[in-house]
């Protein structure tokens, strides 16, 4: 016997009410930082030592740009959707998981828009 | 709060296993990598407060202290990005039978210590070459 009314199996949501909505925009971010972290990582390595002029020459190139920001953007974005997942996981008194989960956000976005602007800044400087 | 007599969670019942500890590293890798983003954003705005505010964060970095740390969230990262292609791979129902879990697990350990060795040879040769 179906016991879920037609509406709420057409919005599909579930118990949680949320639909697949966290896990899918979990699995999108994994893809889209699978290059964007190789190419991270090998900018690193060729950053190790650099100066201030190095780097300011490195970030000024418009494809180091847009992944920079891109890869801040994404993985802040990562970052908060796992946590969240490890506090709903581990802390239960709902006020102690509602503020932790709020205070996650913050800081993720805090830092990302952080990251954006310092990179914003130095490339666009004189 | 009692519990009294409930069902147990399966990490009480079980002793750990190969995939029960390839799958709590993820999550652990996560968070380290999570608190790793403090320093990625130290090193970003370091360099918005000008040269020497930049030259103070490239030292800290490679610092012995720093190259510890750095070293430890290098393995920490290519982990997490294998063994995240591992579950991008589940998801896609591809590689559950016991069998693979296992053989999977074991590309995931070594692909994930030779990047980080390949990346961490690489970083030396650069900065012997400079």
């Amino acid at each position: 016997m179906e016991m879920r009314s037609p509406l709420g199996r057409v919005r599909g949501l579930g118990s949680a009410k949320d639909g697949v909505a966290h896990w899918w925009a979990q699995r999108v971010t994994a893809v889209a930082l699978v290059p964007l972290t190789l190419w991270f990582v090998v900018s690193v390595v060729s950053l190790v030592g650099a100066d201030y002029a190095a780097y300011k020459a490195w970030v000024g190139m418009q494809g180091n740009l847009v992944l920079l920001v891109l890869l801040i953007v994404i993985l802040f974005h990562h970052t908060q959707l796992g946590l969240q997942v490890v506090i709903e996981d581990y802390v239960h008194g709902e006020a102690a998981k509602v503020v932790s989960l709020m205070v996650i956000k913050f800081t993720v976005v805090l830092l990302g828009a952080s990251c954006v602007l310092a990179v914003l800044r130095v490339s666009f400087g004189t | 709060m009692k519990s009294g007599n409930r069902p147990l969670s399966p990490f009480l019942m079980y002793r750990p296993q190969f995939t029960s500890i390839l799958s709590i590293t993820h999550r652990l890798t996560g968070i380290a990598l999570a608190a790793g983003t403090l320093l990625f954003t130290y090193w970003l705005t370091s360099a918005s407060y000008g040269p020497e505010a930049f030259a103070r964060a490239q030292a800290l970095i490679g610092s012995v202290f720093g190259r510890l740390l750095l070293f430890g969230w290098t393995l920490a990262l290519f982990y997490h990005l294998c063994n995240g292609i591992r579950h991008l791979a589940w998801d896609a129902g591809w590689g559950f039978e016991l069998p693979r879990l296992k053989a999977t697990g074991w590309v995931v350990i070594v692909v994930s210590i030779t990047l980080t060795f390949l990346s961490w040879a690489a970083g030396y040769a650069v900065r012997g070459g400079a």
